[in-house]
C-alpha cells in the first residue's frame, strides 16, 4: 500500500547568534545551516497494517508524515500510495487518506460539531447516504450522541478528539495518518481512542499509521514499530523482536525477609545484582546466557526466598534504551 | 459555488457568536470612512474643486474605489490574513482536502464588518451619482458596476500577492499595505491630482487608475471614446501575475515546509 524508497528531504535554516549586533547583521548577511530531516528514508507498509512510528522530537517523524500526505515535496526518492505519488496527484490522493494532527484542530471553533461534519461531508463529496451510515457508526463507536450538538469549542479535550477522529473517517480512507492522536488525554480518554483504533483497523481494515510518545500506545496497538532517529530508520521491526533484540532482558526481584542475601555467594554469568528496591533485591537475566528458573534456582541458593516476581522491561525503557544505543 | 455559500454559511454563524465585537468593528470602519469622507468635505468646501472635479465627482470615485475595496475585504479576507493561516497549520489541513487551495483560503475567511465600510460607501455613491451632473444611460450604470467589480478583483488580486509573498517570510510584510490601504487612500481622489508620475505607475504596474480614473472621465464625458469605459476590464490582465506569484510561493512552501 506504502512504498517509500530513499526518500531524502533537507532543510535550509536561517541562524543567527543571540545578541542585537548579530540581528542587525543577519539582515544583510544570513548564515543557514543544513538540516537532514530525512536521509534515505526507505520502508513498505502493507494493507490494513497498524505501524508505530517512533523517535525523539525533531527525528522526522512529521516530515515522513507530511511527506506521505502530499503536503511536503521531498528532494529525491520515490513515494507511491495506492498508485499515487501524493506530491504529484495531491487531490485525488488525500480524498483517500485521513489524517489526524492531535495538536491542531479540524473542526470550526464556534460551531457545533454536526456542522462541521457536514460541510467536511460536502468538501469530500460523500453522498448523503453513504454519510449517514458512517456518521451513524462513529457515533455509536465513539459515544458522540449529545456532543454532536455542542460547539467544538466547548467540547473538553478528550470529547474533541474523538470528534477529530470522526471527522477524519467521515469519507471512509482506506488509510489513516494518527499525529499524537493521544496527546493530553486522560487515562479513560485514551484508552477509547486506542479501543477504536483497533477496532476500525479490524473491522474496516483501515491502514493505520501513528506517531506517539505514548509507548502504551504503541503496546495496545502497533504490531510493528517504525524508529527514526536523525532522518534514519533505525529499527524495523514488531514489539516482540525489539524486546527479544534487547537481549531478552527480565527482571527479577526478589524478598529475602530480614536476614538478606548471602552476599558472598557468587552469581552465574547472565545474572547480575541491580541494586534493591521497597525492600526487595533486583536482579537482572540475560535470557541468553541463562533461563529465568536457573537463575531462580541461584538467587535460592542465597537464602530463604519469601517472594519472588518476574518481570519485563516495559516499553518505555525499552525504547529509552534505544534511544541511548542509537545516541539519540 | 454550493460549497462556497455552505462555507459562508459556517463562517455567517460563527461571527454572530459575537455580536457585540461585531457591532464594535463595524462602527469602528463607520467612524473611520466618516472622516475620510469629512476631510474630502471641508476640503472641497473651501477649494470647490481639485483639478476640475467638483464634489459630487470625487465622491463618486472615493465611493468606487472604497466598496471595491471593502468587497474584497470581506471575502478575500483569507489571503489578507494569509500569514495566520499559514502560522496555525490551518493551510497544511487545506493541503490535505482534496480542493483547490485558492478556494479553500477564499472560502476559509469573511469578514462581515466590513459593512461598515460599504454602507456609506453606498451612501457617497448615492451622492455622487445624483450630483454630479452626469446625464446616466444605461452604458453608464454598466460601467460603474464594471468599475466596482473590476476594482474588488484588482484589490484581491494585490491580497493574494500579500498572500504568496508570506509563504517566504511566513510573516506578513508591512510594505504590501501600501498598494493595499495605500490604493484605497489614494483613490479618495481622481488618481491624475497625484501628478504624472503616480499615474503612470497606478495604470501600468498597480492599475488603480483604469478602475478609476479613465472611466470616470467616461462618466462625466471629458472622453468620448467607449473603450474607457471598457479599461476596467483590462486591470483584469493584473489577476495573471498574481496568480503567478502565488504559484511559486506555493511551490516554495511545499518544498520547504516551512
Amino acid at each position: 500500500m506504502i512504498e517509500m524508497h530513499h526518500i531524502c528531504k533537507t532543510f535550509r535554516v536561517a541562524q543567527r547568534n543571540a545578541g542585537f549586533g548579530e540581528a542587525v547583521r543577519a539582515l544583510f548577511r544570513k548564515d543557514y545551516t543544513l538540516v537532514h530531516a530525512l536521509q534515505d528514508v526507505s520502508f513498505t507498509i502493507g494493507d490494513g497494517e497498524i505501524v508505530g512510528y517512533i523517535g525523539p522530537n525533531g527525528a522526522g517523524k512529521s516530515s515522513t508524515i507530511k511527506v506521505m500526505s502530499g503536503i511536503l515535496t521531498p528532494d529525491s526518492g520515490q513515494c507511491v500510495i495506492d498508485g499515487l505519488v501524493p506530491w504529484k496527484s495531491r487531490k485525488e490522493h488525500v480524498s483517500r487518506i485521513g489524517v489526524v494532527f492531535g495538536q491542531r484542530s479540524q473542526l470550526w471553533w464556534d460551531v457545533p460539531v454536526i456542522d462541521s461534519f457536514e460541510l467536511i461531508r460536502d468538501i469530500y463529496r460523500v453522498e448523503p447516504e453513504a454519510y449517514r451510515r458512517q456518521l451513524d457508526e462513529l457515533t455509536e463507536l465513539l459515544d458522540l450522541g449529545e456532543i454532536l450538538r455542542t460547539p467544538a469549542r466547548q467540547l473538553s479535550l478528550g470529547q474533541r478528539m474523538r470528534c477529530e477522529i470522526a471527522g477524519s473517517l467521515l469519507h471512509s480512507p482506506r488509510l489513516l495518518f494518527l499525529d499524537e492522536p493521544t496527546i493530553g488525554l486522560d487515562a479513560v480518554s485514551k484508552r477509547a481512542v486506542r479501543e477504536f483504533i483497533r477496532r476500525i483497523n479490524r473491522e474496516k481494515k483501515t491502514t493505520v499509521i501513528l506517531t506517539t510518545h505514548d509507548m502504551q500506545d504503541i503496546e495496545a496497538l502497533a504490531q510493528r514499530i517504525l524508529l527514526i532517529g536523525k532522518g534514519r530508520i533505525l529499527l524495523d521491526g514488531t514489539l516482540e523482536q525489539l524486546k527479544k533484540r534487547h537481549g531478552g532482558q527480565k527482571r527479577l526481584a526478589v524478598d529475602y525477609g530480614e536476614k538478606g542475601p548471602d552476599e558472598t555467594v557468587l552469581l552465574p554469568a547472565g545474572l547480575s545484582a541491580a541494586g534493591k528496591a521497597e525492600g526487595r533485591q533486583l536482579y537482572e537475566v540475560d535470557t541468553a546466557l541463562l533461563s529465568v528458573s536457573e537463575a531462580m534456582a541461584a538467587l535460592s541458593q542465597l537464602g530463604e526466598v519469601r517472594d519472588l516476581t518476574v518481570t519485563e522491561p516495559t516499553a518505555e525503557e525499552l525504547v529509552v534504551s534505544l534511544y541511548r544505543e542509537f545516541h539519540l | 459555488m454550493r460549497l462556497y455559500v455552505r462555507y459562508l454559511s459556517i463562517l455567517l454563524r460563527s461571527q454572530m457568536q459575537y455580536k457585540g465585537s461585531f457591532l464594535l468593528t463595524v462602527i469602528g470602519q463607520l467612524l473611520g470612512t466618516g472622516c475620510a469622507f469629512l476631510s474630502i468635505y471641508f476640503l472641497m468646501n473651501r477649494f470647490h474643486q481639485v483639478k476640475d472635479f467638483t464634489l459630487p465627482q470625487v465622491l463618486l470615485c472615493f465611493s468606487v474605489v472604497l466598496m471595491a475595496f471593502s468587497l474584497a475585504e470581506c471575502f478575500v479576507r483569507g489571503f489578507d490574513t494569509f500569514p495566520t493561516i499559514l502560522s496555525n497549520g490551518e493551510f497544511d489541513r487545506m493541503l490535505v482536502r482534496p480542493r483547490n487551495l485558492m478556494f479553500q483560503v477564499l472560502a476559509a475567511k469573511m469578514e462581515l464588518s466590513r459593512i461598515g465600510r460599504f454602507l456609506p460607501s453606498v451612501a457617497m455613491l448615492a451622492y455622487g451619482v445624483t450630483g454630479s451632473g452626469i446625464h446616466w444611460t444605461w452604458d453608464k450604470v454598466g460601467v460603474v458596476v464594471l468599475m466596482i467589480a473590476c476594482g474588488a478583483l484588482l484589490f484581491s488580486g494585490l491580497f493574494v500577492i500579500y498572500a504568496a509573498l508570506s509563504f517566504f517570510t511566513t510573516q506578513g510584510l508591512e510594505f504590501m499595505n501600501i498598494f493595499t490601504d495605500g490604493g484605497r487612500e489614494f483613490g479618495q481622489y481622481p488618481l491624475s491630482v497625484y501628478g504624472e508620475g503616480v499615474l503612470k505607475f497606478l495604470t501600468y504596474v498597480v492599475p488603480l487608475a483604469l478602475v478609476q480614473y479613465y472611466p470616470l472621465l467616461y462618466l462625466i464625458g471629458e472622453k468620448e471614446n467607449p473603450l474607457y469605459g471598457l479599461l476596467p476590464l483590462a486591470a483584469l490582465l493584473f489577476l495573471l501575475p498574481c496568480a503567478l506569484i502565488w504559484r511559486i510561493g506555493l511551490r516554495h512552501y511545499r518544498s520547504t515546509g516551512s
